[in-house]
């Protein structure tokens, strides 16, 4: 069934809508969240695509619609190259031995009812397969390969750490030797010590089987360790692909400026600039009613009245650089400070938010920023420290 | 999702213990309580009683069938000896009119009455949680329709349609070749009692489904290919069995006291069968001049409920992540 595309991963136009339903008797559909509204991207054998985005932004329903967790409603997904949105549960059956998830919440990952050799045992036992050597030894082995002790196999989820249940997670996820992982935050759960254990797993394992994987996160400093490329998602939409050095180095799009600032990324490129804090304010507009022209309009300190009307295409800018703006930004044309105050939901019509700007020039000047409204002593002192990582962030990673 | 966590941390402490699986660490913590384990053994007692009971009792004379003229009177029928007839023939008394053996009869009414408050618990248990797995799962339409559906049966005055259709429904039992009398009535109880029954345990079941569902081993038994039959109950189940246990614990009880109610009330078993509802109606008749008589079927009732009771109170609690020390 392989065509001639090399691809272990083919998402084109990807739509996942949820219809919104009227209370009382007889529901009506009313609207729709648009969780994924036109998402693009595609993966290589043993290659690792960081999606990244606030919470809410849509990750977690790409993935599951990758995997016909939840069925699009519209795009097309060639997994190995063979297109899998209109196929039946049965007929996906074979399909779904080459693509395996691993999830957020080990806790919720495992079934509690169930031993550990159980739950590994489970992908031989529905897909039929028996490995060289029998089940019991497959999953033996699978236990020792992942750091697990093969002696707990007779034991329950609960009796194991959250990193225990993850390593338990990606055993069950490469029983099955797949091409394609979809990583949904495996780590965002994690202590941050065990974090850099299970990326080193997870890397270990691609080196030694070539899986492909897409590794969903929420914030760019985890992409970084494991990923050979990442794409920015924003609302539905991806906002930015790059391969990952140009991402933290070459950043172009706005939002992607915001979530750097938000995040602490050791460069020695950046600093040789002097490091800008783009400062966001306000939630994720409702994926129902999403602003018109660019999503990210309502929130950005570049927006003028162009970005209300017209949707910036993602275009290639740098070869494998693909910025969806209609004004790009370079890092050092960054201001050294913009503070952003989002549109709120009564004025969505309105095209531009408010912005304060602090220019190189201005801030250079030593004074200190003043132009900046409602801007504390305490967040001046942070500015003078260079402190730039302790700004307001856009996403805070979770405790 | 809150509770789901709760659940897993709570286990964990317990689970610190040692390599136990959930079964070990539930049944080791109804061990420690003292009022579980005193249920666990009268209830069963009650029923070794009811399966034993009545052979050893045919063994060693006791017949509830009997109709013993010597000790009663032959006027009113009443007992010769006080306390009801009370003697080393009748330990616990003759009844009024027949001189039947009080005892006997308890042996014999205990086994109908576990029979039918067990298997119509059995049948609920049944019916319940299969319908509640399909409905929580399946969701949409077919959730809807059985929604409705059990909403009806719920809205139905259940004494009143039990009343009614008793001598119609016997009847059309007997007609499809239940052997007629008391074979037949004691399948309408059971039936009537699953009937209007299973639905409170299919919403429990239901809701239960719906949050396990939304789980992420349930989304990991699709990605990996499951059947449909796979994951209701290979994944879905085996997470359901405490509830349902708990709800089997306290149905049972309900269930042998509505079938007294039942028996009481006239739809019950005919004599000489007799069950616990049976004899407390009889007894009512004769308690102006024999209380004790109501008192022996009415504290063996209540023993036995009460146990029942309390044994599935304490199986919650030790089914309960929360109440963990
Ligand atoms: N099953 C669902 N039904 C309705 N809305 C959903 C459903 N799943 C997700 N959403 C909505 O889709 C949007 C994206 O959610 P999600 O994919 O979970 O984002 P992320 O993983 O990036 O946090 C959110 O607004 C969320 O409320
Ligand atoms: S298109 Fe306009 S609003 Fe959107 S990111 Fe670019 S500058 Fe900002
Ligand atoms: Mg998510």
């Amino acid at each position: 069934m392989t065509n001639q595309t090399s691809d272990v991963l083919d998402v084109t136009d990807l739509r996942t809508y949820f219809p919104v339903r009227s209370r009382g008797l007889i529901p009506r559909t009313i609207g729709a969240v648009k969780a994924v509204d036109g998402v693009s991207l595609s993966l290589d054998a043993g290659e690792t695509l960081g999606l990244v985005g606030e919470s809410g932004s849509g990750k977690t329903t790409a993935a599951r619609s990758i995997l016909m967790l939840v069925r699009p409603t519209g795009g097309s997904v060639k997994i190995d190259g063979e297109e899998i949105t209109d196929l039946s549960a049965r007929k996906l059956m074979p399909i779904r031995r080459k693509a395996q998830m691993i999830f957020q919440d080990p806790y919720n990952a495992l079934n509690p009812r169930h031993t550990v050799g159980a739950i590994i045992t489970a992908p031989f036992k529905v897909q039929k397969v028996v490995p060289p050597g029998g089940v019991k030894k497959g999953v033996l082995e699978l236990m020792e390969r992942v750091g697990l002790n093969p002696e707990h196999y007779n034991r329950y989820p609960n009796e194991f750490s959250g990193g225990q249940r993850q390593r338990i997670g990606i055993a069950r996820a490469i029983a099955l030797r797949p091409k394609l992982i979809v990583c949904d935050e495996p780590v965002s759960a994690l202590d941050v010590s065990i974090q850099a254990q299970i990326l080193n797993l997870l890397r270990d394992l691609q080196k030694e089987f070539g899986i492909a994987y897409l590794f969903v996160a929420h914030d760019l400093a985890v992409v970084r360790q494991i990923s050979h490329r990442v794409a920015v998602m924003y609302l539905g939409k991806i906002m930015e692909t790059a391969p990952r050095e140009l991402i933290y180095s070459r950043p172009l799009h706005p939002y992607t400026h915001s979530l750097l600032s938000a995040v602490p990324v050791p460069d020695p490129k950046r600093q040789a600039h002097r490091k800008s804090r783009i400062v966001l304010h306000g939630d994720l507009p409702s994926p129902i009613d999403p602003p018109s022209g660019c999503v990210f309009r309502t929130r950005c300190f570049q927006a003028q009245e162009r970005c209300a009307v017209e949707v910036p295409p993602l275009v290639e800018l740098a070869p494998g650089h693909h910025v969806a703006c209609h004004f790009p930004i370079a890092v050092e044309d960054l201001p050294a400070r913009a503070e952003v105050q989002a549109l709120t939901a009564d004025d969505p019509q309105e095209a531009t938010p408010d912005v304060q700007i602090v220019s190189r020039e201005e801030a250079a000047d030593g004074a200190a920023g003043a132009a900046g409204k409602g801007r504390g002593a305490q967040e001046e002192a942070l500015d003078e420290g260079g402190a730039a990582e302790e700004g307001v962030s856009l996403n805070k990673p979770r405790a | 999702m809150t509770v789901v966590q709760d659940t897993a941390a709570g286990f964990q402490s317990a689970a610190l213990t040692g390599g136990r699986s959930l079964r070990q660490i539930i049944w080791a913590r109804l061990r420690r309580d003292r009022v579980a384990m005193i249920c666990l053994v009268v209830l069963v007692l009650f029923y070794l009683i009811g399966i034993f009971g009545p052979i050893v009792g045919g063994m060693v004379g006791i017949d509830p069938y009997k109709f013993d003229s010597a000790s009663i009177s032959d006027n009113a029928g009443k007992p010769v000896l006080d306390w009801g007839g009370i003697s080393a023939a009748h330990p616990l008394g003759v009844e009024w009119g027949t001189g039947r053996d009080i005892m006997a009869q308890l042996l014999f009414g205990l086994r109908i009455s576990l029979v039918i408050a067990t298997s119509a618990t059995l049948i609920t248990v049944a019916i319940g949680t299969v319908v509640g797995i399909i409905a929580g799962y399946s969701g949409g339409w077919t959730d809807s329709i059985i929604g409705r559906f059990m909403d009806l049966v719920l809205a139905f005055p259940f004494l009143l349609i039990v009343l009614a259709l008793s001598g119609v429904l016997t009847q059309r039992l007997t007609q499809l070749g239940v052997p007629e009398g008391n074979p037949s009535r004691i399948l309408y109880l059971i039936l009537v009692l699953s009937v209007f029954g299973w639905p409170y345990l299919a919403r429990i079941v239901r809701g239960q489904v719906l949050s396990l569902r939304e789980r992420e081993f349930v989304e990991s038994a699709v990605a990996m290919g499951s059947s449909k039959r796979r994951i209701l109950f290979t994944e879905i189940l085996p997470n359901l069995w405490a509830p349902i246990l708990v709800y089997a614990t306290l149905t049972l009880p309900a269930y042998i006291g509505t079938e007294a109610a039942l028996s009481f009330l006239g739809v019950g078993v005919l004599p000489p069968e007799t069950t616990f509802g049976a004899m407390l109606a009889t007894s009512v008749t004769y308690f102006n001049v024999v209380p004790t008589y109501l008192f022996i079927p009415g504290t063996a009732l209540v023993i036995l409920v009460v146990s029942f009771n309390l044994l599935g109170d304490s199986l919650r609690d030790a089914l309960d992540p929360k109440a963990i020390h």
